[in-house]
């Protein structure tokens, strides 16, 4: 069994993402062939189990031309198998993948497929898991971002350089507007966010200070967003972005349902609100009923102590 | 602009969600069902504002069977014009992208517009295999889309940031927030919703590229553990020597 990986890279950097779909790929079992878009030291995907590194020369998201580089990586190595990140750059190619390869795709996949090769995702917004079953030859999974612990094996890949498949259904990138965070929302393992309980964006200062002691990301709740508190790619919840960091601290956020949705995958919940009776505090795993102009502070002081940054 | 929004059926929000039959089906029992918010919210409410603003005509389509009727009369209340159902129970997405392009294709659309993904089964697959299937640019996670004649201009959401493109039609497009603002029907357009067209087509064949075997609830969360908040201090050092995660 051979797998193709699909590696995009930003800013010269493999994503994090990407790390975890090669080293999911590889515990997977078979030959990895890791195919990298864009220009970045590829070094770290045998680090992580690729046993081929494929360097395509396309800086443009083209999802289709992308998709059938991608087919052609695969029909030139014998894969039957695709992997991909469950980010914004899988979410749009894995679908094309599957429909051009005539392939079943599990998108999403919080797990290894299990012995009888069912693949564990969530459906309901995280209110639930579904284990499915591929039905045709070649199969397509995208696996959702800090979900899969990636395994260092040490490997080192063998490169080579392939050219990108022209497309018919190409788009003209006129304007990019990249974020200017070191760490995206995403890609955070740690995330403190904040809502309306902070009363205005002047009091930011501290949720950024503390999320910068912890090496989080920050976030924040969807009126925040709507009042243009917070840059709208910090919303987290069902119609901003969903997120699943081992570490999700959420100050003044009272925790309705579609926040939750947003949210609930992660692996420890702290709740931060005066409001005792506040909905969250039922999905937090810790909870601190106060002030967040006093509690966040005090964190914050004890956070330089402990040196967590270092 | 001829415009087709894919509409699929899905449990509301808050609905208490409860697996039947050995954890093999969703227990529907007292669940409300909507049409799916992104596809209602931003594709159908944003394809309206461009009907309005150009001309042309808004067919809503959703693959399903009869008791499906009552959600798409809704898509009809808040402004399409008529209605195409696929008679076949969905049971996979690439099947019933399949459905969608073989009716498509017939219809001639400029584009084909869908949410950024169900609220049921989360997928974020029908839009690209429909446009792959229709050999036609894929613009996913888009949060504005402005029409210039023939030509879009889209913001699209991209890993680390947003994108401009520029793209011509037809295409196919995910909505996501920033597209639109929600419409509530009116009494006027729930009345006209009772008369619109909806034209009920039968299947073709296409099997079930996945299935669904069995469904799991997670674990109960356990009790949250208070920290005083006159010593926050400790929450960290729970963090880092109980949770791990520090």
């Amino acid at each position: 069994m051979s797998t193709i990986v699909y590696v995009n890279t930003n800013k010269g950097n493999v994503n994090k993402a990407s790390l975890e779909a090669v080293s999911y790929a590889a515990q997977m079992g078979g030959e990895v062939i890791a195919v990298q878009f864009g220009d970045a030291d590829s070094s770290e995907l045998g680090n992580y189990g690729a046993d081929k590194v494929v360097k395509v020369a396309l800086n443009e998201f083209q999802p289709d031309q992308i998709s059938k580089t991608l087919q052609k990586a695969a029909d030139e190595n014998g894969a039957d198998t695709f992997v991909l990140s469950h980010d914004f750059s899988g979410k749009a190619i894995a679908p094309i993948l599957s429909a051009q390869a005539d392939a079943g795709l599990v998108s999403g996949a919080v797990a290894l497929p299990s012995g009888d090769g069912t693949i564990k995702k969530a459906v309901f917004s995280g209110k639930a898991f579904a284990h499915m079953k591929i039905n045709t030859p070649k199969r397509v999974i995208s696996v959702l971002p800090n979900s899969i612990e990636k395994k260092e094996v040490g490997k080192s890949a063998a490169e080579s350089s392939m050219d990108a498949v022209a497309a018919s259904a190409s788009l003209t990138v006129k304007e990019q507007k990249m974020e200017s965070t070191d760490l995206p929302l995403t890609e955070g393992e740690k995330v403190v966010s904040a809502g309306r309980g902070l009363k205005g964006p002047e009091n930011w200062g501290m949720i950024e200070e503390l999320a910068k002691e912890l090496g989080a990301a920050t976030a924040c709740s969807r009126p925040v967003s709507d009042m243009d508190w917070r840059p709208h790619h910090e919303h987290v919840g069902q119609t901003g972005v969903a997120i699943r960091p081992n570490l999700y601290i959420a100050v003044g956020i009272s925790g309705a349902i579609q926040h939750l949705a947003g949210v609930n995958q992660s692996k420890v919940i702290v709740v931060i609100n005066n409001d005792p009776e506040a909905p969250f505090f039922k999905s937090a795993d810790y909870g601190i009923v106060g002030d967040a102009f006093e509690v966040v502070p005090k964190l914050l002081e004890k956070a330089k102590e402990m040196s967590f940054n270092d | 602009m001829n415009i087709l929004v894919c509409i699929s059926k899905v449990p509301d929000t808050t609905s208490k969600i409860a697996f039947s039959d050995n954890n093999t089906k969703f227990d529907t029992n007292g669940v409300q069902f909507i049409v799916n918010p992104y596809d209602e919210w931003y594709a159908l409410v944003r394809a309206l504002e461009i009907k309005e603003a150009q001309g042309g005509k808004v067919t809503v389509i959703n693959v399903g069977l009869a008791d499906n009727d009552p959600t798409i009369r809704k898509a009809l209340a808040i402004g399409a014009d008529d209605a195409v159902r696929v008679n076949v129970d969905p049971q996979d997405a690439l099947s019933t992208a399949k459905q969608i392009a073989a009716h498509a294709k017939e219809g001639g659309y400029d584009m084909i517009l869908c949410g950024k993904e169900t609220i049921d089964y989360n997928g974020s697959q029908l839009g690209g295999m429909i446009a792959a299937l229709m050999d036609q640019p894929y613009i996913s996670y888009a949060s504005k889309l402005d029409m210039n004649g023939n030509t879009a201009t889209i913001e699209r959401d991209i890993q680390g940031g947003k994108e401009v493109i520029e793209v011509a039609t037809p295409f196919v497009l995910s909505a996501a927030k920033g597209m639109a603002e929600a419409r509530i029907p009116n009494m006027r357009g729930i009345m006209a919703a009772r008369t619109k067209p909806l034209n009920v087509i039968e299947p073709i064949e296409a099997s079930n590229a996945t299935e669904i075997v069995s469904f799991e609830l997670p674990p109960a969360k356990g009790d949250c553990k208070y920290i005083d908040a006159e010593n926050p201090g400790e929450l960290l050092e729970l963090l880092r020597s109980e949770a791990k995660v520090l």
